[in-house]
């Protein structure tokens, strides 16, 4: 049941190639799409029946997303992709990227005739070279082939592909602050609305998806949106990459069935290490409130499951804690991400995230004071849903969570000056 | 319209309004600090936070546009929780250094802490510090006071055209900085120390020298510029302590030029005359004003008995009306018609062809509304920096099409749809081009006078100058409009250019042609007020030009320092050396008026009454700001005593007022403005087309810190401009023509004078064209536009 959509040439020697893609039906889709000249309200339906939701973590309903694209446009219209996975514990895009690239291309070019769109990026983060190079590679057999470019199969469908390779700030990874990017201004977060849709790159109509939600889309146009629906679950259609890390045996990426209970995807990846006991679960990156053992283990994999155990899926960027972990200097690490990240433009995140990194930091340097954990709750409040973008909220859901799930942890730290669960 | 409910109170706003305008329209107060009604929203500060119906998060006010039915709460719980939450986040890496920040008093941080702050602070890490920039010697820095909202960032992009200043480095890293040793060079910078909320970027030459309720309010006009800005001077203890703007939507909007903000540092300066001086055997001795005036009487009466027309006044296009006026008026009662204010002008054949006092020709907010523009022989910025806003503004926001004729390619820091870079001489033939394409593209060749339609057989017209007329009639670059409002402006220097009379003709006769409006962007504060005043020579008598060629017997100079205002400042200096007798009414001391016998301390414009009219016909009166420094008085005063004592009629007047009354024949001034003004010509002046000359030209421009006394004398703006120290700027051609490479040493010579200046690689001057600014060392060379001979020195 694992690896049917993204990682489908997984199992295949030399999968990322276009030789290899091909041989599973690669690039035919397109071919029908667009000499068949399928209407693109058609393929937007097929999107929204498969239940298609954003895998870059807000899990907007794709199909949805791609209706809001004016259809009607005098000038370029530009399509985006999102590769600039930056969060910590999240690395399913560029195991897309290098080894089913074709797949990805495939459905940007798909996308593109759906909504028009002439030119298309993909915005691929800094830190990853070699997976660059991979999907220029990818891109430039795409050409030779013929599936990119002027005029493809004959008709008068042109679209052009290019790679952009960032410079690893986790805030491009938010669309407008990655649009500003591609423009070459400095990556900071737009003012919404007005939304891409109609104002993104140079100000013309763009649309932004996760590199996993187009990787997605020749699968579900091959087969048929329901066919995706199907593998997962209401509301949460398709299957979905778990990039688990941490204290697994084997962690990695497993792309499963939406619904998965947790139960089945830890053993996936070889269950706790060293046979310690599970402690918490960040389900979808750091972003994501953390779970206690308890309430995870009961959850389901998917948008609604998460999300009623109180946390949510995020990017679907698994990181597992055992009982050897302290979770007030996990804090502080996560903390020190955030503040690190923030791009600095709006008020509550620039000095908020340092106020709280601080805090943690003092906690963990021994100089804490009780009343600090309430000071942490209220900043953290004071950040969320006042910002420009997400950012601010990411930061404070990690604090809030933490505080909330292990208050005793953080109590005894800063009475002992120490931690209770190392000891140190 | 939009119904819209706020505070449970109903208003009516504009579609595309935000929530921070309707509350702005109804006097609802939300706390901002980021956001400025001039500027693009960057909705970064998250202060104007409030509370709207249906809304789970609180919204910025200043980003949210408004929809039918909205409900906002500014004042609510939650709106007042995240007011309140912001504000600490600001304050807790601020330094709350009030005690010792300029700002302080006129701060908007701490206006809107003291409503939305708390009492003691939960921050107890350490604070933030940023290093302090250095951006030049008008706006101080102190960083670590910076809330990074980006006005002026937004600032120098959008109204000053170049994105000097940026927000570099993420979070709490972030910072305002300038390009890597660079300084903020903009010249309407001085802006960005109003628009920034927090002491980071105070005024260099004012800070820590008075608290701002310490300062006596006054209003007043720029005086630098014929813009005609309001402005506000503040004083303490008598003395013009800085100079700020007063809004006025249709001139200045809320901004003034650095020139107009900083020059009060020249009032100041150790250089004012304070009392009267008489030059005894070549010693200048202090006088009193009683024996200083007879002394002056007695010695242009002496003149004035064998010929009135042996004495020469000279007026500063920067005087007042009345102070032109009342010379004039002396000048008559001596029987002398040789009066001017046009110093540097070098073309006077249009003298009597001209049906009133040349203008604009349109509003200062219409040039921003305007389609398609051609600016002839204008340096925008230096001359008139926020008319160059106006029009950077109609091209960035209404896609307007600006087209330039000039020798000089200075960047006007807006995109220019056709420029012709010219000689001297060849922008002459420019405009005939154009005006050839213009009379066929109009099919109206008819209109113009024989003797030009036959001139114009012989003229080829170019591909660019064919591309400007078309651009004018409507048929632009990307589109085509049916009716344009189009522009026709000749700036300063073509009003200095040796051939200003053809200039004018022809450009005249291009706008009539296509419709445009044509206009002269004036120079100084009051070009068009003195001239409204008649402070011109009479029919036959000499003009600024020619009372200098003829040299005469006496002078009187009205706030005129001979070298650096005149045209040919060699000319004027000898002038002045050989008259018998010069009078100078001057607020300062000055090397170049050594060859006055008398120097009567006048007051300037900040210690005077007086009235100046600006480019657009405004006729606005001001007030004495402070007091007149020591024994220095009002001109017209003087003038009035020293007609007095001459014995002349009609020189009672008890104030300036009386002065301006009669000026207009105690007509509405407004009226006679209305019936004054008038830009066109009685009849086409003859236009010939001259072989180009293959000499050296030199372009003589004035800089943007040497257009007047006071500026001169303004410290702060000496060490700001680049381009006030001597210099031979030529392009590479001419360069490697003359053997030339930048720094070199060469004698720049003009009718038999001679100065060392370096070399500059500038090659935005035109070809076989020298750019010698004015400036001290430069200031005794010859004619702005005369031929110039270059060679390196040993």
């Amino acid at each position: 049941m694992a690896n049917e959509v993204c990682f489908r040439t997984l199992h295949l020697p030399n999968p990322g190639s276009l030789e290899t893609y091909r041989s599973i039906g690669g690039y035919e889709t397109l071919k029908r799409i667009v000499t068949e000249k399928v209407k693109a309200t058609e393929i937007i339906n097929q999107v929204k029946i498969s239940g298609l939701r954003g895998r870059g973590g807000a899990g907007f309903p794709t199909g949805l997303k791609w209706s809001f694209m004016p259809r009607y446009y005098d000038g370029t219209k530009y399509l985006v992709c999102n590769t600039d996975e930056g969060e910590p514990g999240t690395f399913k895009d560029r195991d897309i990227i290098r080894y089913n690239p074709h797949q990805l291309i495939e459905g940007m070019a798909i996308a593109a005739y759906t909504l028009g769109a002439r030119v298309g990026y993909n915005y691929i983060h800094g830190e990853i070279w070699e997976d660059y190079v991979f999907f220029e590679r990818a891109l430039d057999e795409a050409r030779a082939a013929g599936f990119l470019g002027e005029n493809l199969f004959g008709t008068n469908f042109s679209f052009d592909l290019y790679a952009h390779h960032g410079y690893g700030a986790y805030i491009c990874g938010e669309e407008t602050a990655l649009i500003e990017s591609i423009e070459g201004k400095k990556g900071q977060p737009r003012f919404k609305p007005p939304f891409p849709a109609s104002f993104g790159v140079y100000g013309k109509p763009t649309n932004v998806n996760n590199t996993e939600s187009y990787a997605s889309i020749p699968f579900i146009l091959q087969h048929g949106g329901q066919a995706f629906q199907d593998l997962g679950v209401a509301n949460s259609g398709g299957t979905k990459i778990f990039a688990v890390s941490g204290h697994v045996e084997k962690p990695g990426n497993y792309e499963v069935n939406m619904g998965i209970p947790f139960p089945e995807l830890l053993s996936l990846a070889g269950g706790i290490w060293k046979g310690r006991q599970l402690k918490a679960v960040i389900p979808g990156g750091p972003s994501t409130a953390v779970m206690p053992a308890a309430s995870i283990m009961g959850a389901t994999m998917d948008y609604d499951g998460l999300s009623k155990a109180g946390s949510s899926l995020g990017a679907g960027s698994v990181i597992i804690m055992d009982d050897s972990t302290c979770m007030v200097q996990t804090l502080k690490r996560l903390s020190y991400f955030f503040f690190e990240e923030s791009c600095g433009q709006c008020t509550p995140c620039r000095e908020g995230t340092g106020w709280l990194y601080r805090v943690v930091k003092r906690i963990v340097d021994g100089e804490g004071r009780m009343e600090d954990l309430d000071l942490l709750t209220d900043v953290s409040s004071n950040i969320s849903g006042r910002t420009i973008c997400a950012l601010g909220d990411a930061a404070a859901t990690p604090v809030l969570s933490f505080i909330k799930h292990f208050r005793p942890e953080f109590e005894y730290y800063i009475q002992h000056g120490r931690s209770m669960v190392t000891g140190k | 319209m939009l119904k819209i409910e706020i505070d449970g109170q109903a208003v009516e706003v504009e579609h595309g309004s935000t929530i921070i305008d309707a509350a702005d329209k109804i006097g609802v107060a939300i706390p901002r600090f980021c956001y400025h009604k001039k500027l693009s929203v960057a909705a970064n500060c998250r202060m104007c936070l409030v509370q709207v119906e249906k809304f789970n998060k609180p919204l910025p006010a200043c980003a949210t546009p408004v929809s039918e039915g909205m409900k906002i709460f500014t004042r609510s719980k939650s709106a007042i929780e995240a007011q309140k939450s912001v504000m600490e986040f600001l304050l807790i890496n601020h330094p709350l250094d009030c005690p010792i920040c300029d700002q302080g008093g006129e701060c908007e941080l701490q206006d809107i802490a003291v409503g939305y702050g708390s009492v003691k602070s939960r921050y107890t890490e350490e604070k933030r510090v940023v290093l302090n920039k250095n951006i030049g010697p008008l706006v101080s820095t102190d960083m670590t006071r910076c809330i990074q909202c980006t006005r002026c960032v937004r600032f120098l992009k959008e109204i000053g055209g170049m994105m000097e200043l940026g927000l570099v480095g993420r979070g709490e890293h972030a910072e305002i900085t300038a390009y890597v040793d660079k300084s903020v060079e903009s010249e309407l910078s001085g802006n960005i120390i109003d628009l920034c909320p927090v002491g980071a970027l105070t005024s260099k030459p004012f800070r820590y020298s008075a608290r701002s309720w310490e300062l006596t309010r006054r209003p007043s006009i720029a005086a630098h510029d014929a813009l005609g800005s309001q402005i506000e001077v503040q004083v303490k203890n008598n003395r013009v302590m800085r100079v700020l703007p007063r809004e006025k939507e249709s001139i200045n909007e809320c901004w003034i030029s650095d020139r107009d903000r900083f020059s009060y540092e020249g009032l100041n300066s150790t250089e004012r005359l304070t009392v009267p001086m008489i030059k005894q055997n070549g010693e200048w001795k202090e006088a009193d004003w009683k024996s200083a005036l007879e002394y002056v009487a007695n010695r242009l009466k002496v003149v004035a008995e064998k010929d009135g027309n042996d004495i020469g006044f000279l007026v500063a296009p920067t005087s007042t009306m009345e102070e032109g006026y009342l010379t004039k008026k002396l000048a008559r009662g001596l029987k002398s018609g040789n009066v001017d204010h046009r110093l540097r002008r070098g073309d006077f054949r249009l003298d009597g062809h001209f049906q009133g006092t040349p203008w604009m020709g349109c509003n200062i907010p219409d040039l921003q509304e305007m389609d398609r523009v051609l600016v002839i022989g204008s340096n925008l910025r230096n001359e008139h920096p926020l008319l160059a806003h106006r029009l950077r503004h109609a091209v960035k926001m209404n896609a307007a099409e600006v087209s330039i004729v000039s020798s000089l390619d200075d960047d006007p820091l807006m995109p220019v749809a056709f420029k012709e870079i010219c000689s001297p001489d060849g922008m002459i033939n420019e405009l005939l081009q154009i005006l050839k394409a213009m009379s066929s593209l109009q099919r109206l060749s008819l209109c113009l006078p024989p003797s030009l339609n036959k001139l114009l057989e012989g003229i080829e017209v170019s591909a660019n100058a064919d591309a400007i007329a078309h651009s004018l009639a409507g048929l632009g670059k990307d589109y085509d409009l049916v009716s344009p409002r189009s522009g026709v402006f000749l700036g300063n220097m073509a009003q200095h250019h040796p051939r200003y009379s053809e200039l004018y003709s022809l450009a005249e006769a291009i706008a009539s042609l296509c419709g445009a409006t044509f206009g002269v962007f004036s120079e100084s504060a009051n070009r068009v007020g003195l001239d409204l005043a008649r402070a011109l020579p009479s029919a036959g008598a000499l003009n600024a030009r020619t009372m200098l060629e003829q040299p005469r017997k006496a002078y009187m100079l009205v706030n005129v320092e001979p070298e650096f205002d005149c045209r040919n400042g060699k000319q004027a200096a000898d002038a002045m050396a050989q008259a018998d007798f010069v009078v100078a009414l001057t607020p300062f001391k000055s090397f170049a008026l050594n060859d006055a016998d008398v120097m009567l301390p006048v007051a300037p414009f900040t210690e005077t009454s007086g009235t100046f009219m600006s480019m657009e016909g405004r006729v606005q009166s001001f007030a004495a700001a402070v007091k007149p420094l020591g024994e220095c008085r009002p001109g017209w005063k003087v003038l009035r005593v020293l007609g007095n004592l001459l014995g002349l009629e009609g020189f009672d007047f008890d104030s300036s007022e009386a002065v301006k009354n009669e000026i207009f024949g105690g007509e509405k001034p407004s009226k006679v403005v209305w019936n004054k003004l008038n830009n066109n010509l009685r009849h086409l002046v003859e236009v010939d087309v001259k072989a180009t000359s293959t000499a050296l030209r030199r372009i003589g421009e004035i800089p943007l810190y040497q257009s007047d006394a006071i500026v001169r004398r303004s410290l702060p703006l000496q060490k700001a401009g680049q381009s006030s120290v001597g210099m031979a700027a030529m392009n590479s051609a001419l360069m490697q023509k003359l053997g030339l490479q930048e720094g070199d040493l060469v004698r720049v010579k003009q009718d038999a004078e001679a100065v060392k200046l370096p070399v500059r690689l500038d090659d935005r001057v035109y070809d076989n064209c020298v750019r010698v600014p004015v400036c001290a060392e430069t200031a005794r060379l010859g004619d702005l536009y005369g031929e110039i001979s270059v060679e390196k020195a040993s």
